[in-house]
């Protein structure tokens, strides 16, 4: 389990990131909490002559709140998701979702950048970020660009983000007052990725659905953003046939393949399930 | 690849050596500096026998390139003993409660219910139980070790009542 060798560089600003990455093309990757790529570098299924640790960037770290947008750092790691004070206020999905990854040790270690970026369908927060219309920006030679969660996912592993880009900072639209949220996942055990798992913001206005946004994760090659079943939500009283409706069009969206968590039919039983108990759950916190 | 020149602190005393910068940590630790209470489980980042405490948070040894614990404040199951060289707290407490078999996952257990009680001082059990899910044991059936946290705690927190 020794990875192959590799150049260390451990750049404090984000320009000097950037001109690594230039400089040697593909033979580099930008590491962050490491523990998507280590564990792939052990199994020497990713290997790069330069490794470039974000670690000293400050400009990476640190959430803030202006006006009605939340902004993240690359580097904050799934801990300090849990701990802030100002996302558990503003965002409250987002800790209910870092809580599900992982185990403790990993998230202390583990970022949300790392996890937008590398493009894993197992991740969580890429399918709740497209679920919070979260938009991302990525520095690159040419300088900043800004890419909706919704747009940035290709297929596993391939994203928008260019080889010679950084993903510095998420931007997150904060949720109208009285939003109700919930994120569900089941998992085989502590630290496995999901079988299936769901993000529902939704907000009631005279009883009947004004507006809801649904995403799915690992249940295709990229996070599911399921339109369809937010529309068969809105205008509607959130009774069985509703949500009966939302959850048809979302596991129509998705794709699943059988692996060592189960079955095509077995995941999207699963995936209907943890969709129900999302919409409920996020329905009963609306007000 | 060439040997870089790590430093770092490890158990209050600076140390260095020479090492490629993909040795992974746990493997500095203990054929570096022959500190070999962290222990090499799975080695794939799932069983914490490796959990050590860096800059003030549980990390899993294996999962680390010494690299990027350059320069870092590093903490065994080695420096939890008290200053005497007796038993810690926490490590009296696994033993009183026999949180441990055949031991091999204790420094894991140990340095991250370390943690664990420095963020919580009053954990509920659940919280303990979910606090140390990156942790296995394979004999205990975990009753012990929860038990033995538990008690770590209440033994630490009478001890800073008296000191106050």
């Amino acid at each position: 389990m020794i990875p192959a060798g590799f150049e260390y560089h451990r750049p404090s600003d984000i320009a000097s990131a950037v001109s690594i990455l230039q400089e040697h093309g593909d033979e580099a990757r930008v590491i962050a909490g490491g523990h998507s790529l280590i564990p792939m570098m052990k199994l020497r299924m990713a290997d790069m002559g330069h490794l470039i640790d974000l670690q000293d960037i400050d400009a990476l770290k640190g959430i803030s709140l202006m006006g009605d947008t939340v902004t993240i750092g690359a580097m904050v790691t799934q801990h300090e998701l849990i701990t802030s004070a100002t996302l558990a206020n503003a965002v409250p999905i987002i800790k209910e979702a870092a809580l599900l990854i992982a185990d403790p040790q990993v998230r202390y270690v583990g970022t949300v950048g790392g996890n937008v970026a590398n493009g894993d369908p197992g991740n969580d927060m890429p399918g709740l970020m497209q679920c919070l219309n979260a938009s991302y920006e990525l520095s690159g030679p040419d300088g900043t660009r800004t890419v909706a969660a919704r747009e940035f996912y290709e297929a596993a592993y391939f994203t928008a983000r260019d080889d010679e880009e950084i993903l510095t900072r998420i931007h997150i639209p904060v949720p109208a007052a009285g939003t109700g949220y919930a994120y569900e996942k089941q998992k085989r055990k502590i630290g496995d990725y999901a079988t299936a798992a769901s993000a529902v913001m939704l907000r009631v206005v005279d009883g009947v659905c004004a507006e809801a946004s649904i995403a799915m994760t690992n249940l295709a090659d990229t996070p599911v953003f399921a339109e369809a079943a937010s529309a068969a939500l809105y205008g509607r009283a959130l009774d069985d046939a509703a949500i009966g409706d939302a959850v048809s069009a979302a596991i129509e969206a998705t794709d699943p393949v059988a692996d060592n968590r189960g079955p095509v039919e077995f995941k999207k039983h699963v995936a209907s399930v943890i969709l129900r108990r999302a919409i409920d759950r996020a329905a009963s916190r609306a007000s | 690849m060439s040997k870089m020149h790590v430093k770092m602190n490890v158990n209050g005393k600076e140390v260095e050596g020479l090492a490629e910068p993909r040795t992974l940590l746990i493997h500095f630790l203990r054929e570096n500096l022959n500190i070999t209470g962290p222990h090499i489980g799975c080695e794939t980042s799932h069983c914490g026998a490796c959990t050590v405490d860096m800059d003030g948070k549980s990390v899993k040894s294996c999962t680390v390139f010494v690299a990027q614990a350059q320069g870092k404040d590093v903490t065994t199951v080695e420096g939890l003993v008290n200053e005497d060289g007796s038993l810690g707290v926490i490590q009296e407490m696994f033993r009183e409660h026999h949180g441990l078999q055949c031991g091999f996952c204790t420094p894991g257990m140990i340095t991250r219910a370390h943690r664990l009680l420095q963020e919580n001082p009053n954990p509920t059990e659940e919280e303990i139980r979910f606090g140390m899910a990156g942790n296995l044991c394979r004999c205990t059936g975990y009753q012990n070790i929860v038990k033995s946290i538990a008690a770590a705690a209440d033994t630490l927190n009478a001890q800073k009542e008296a000191a106050e």
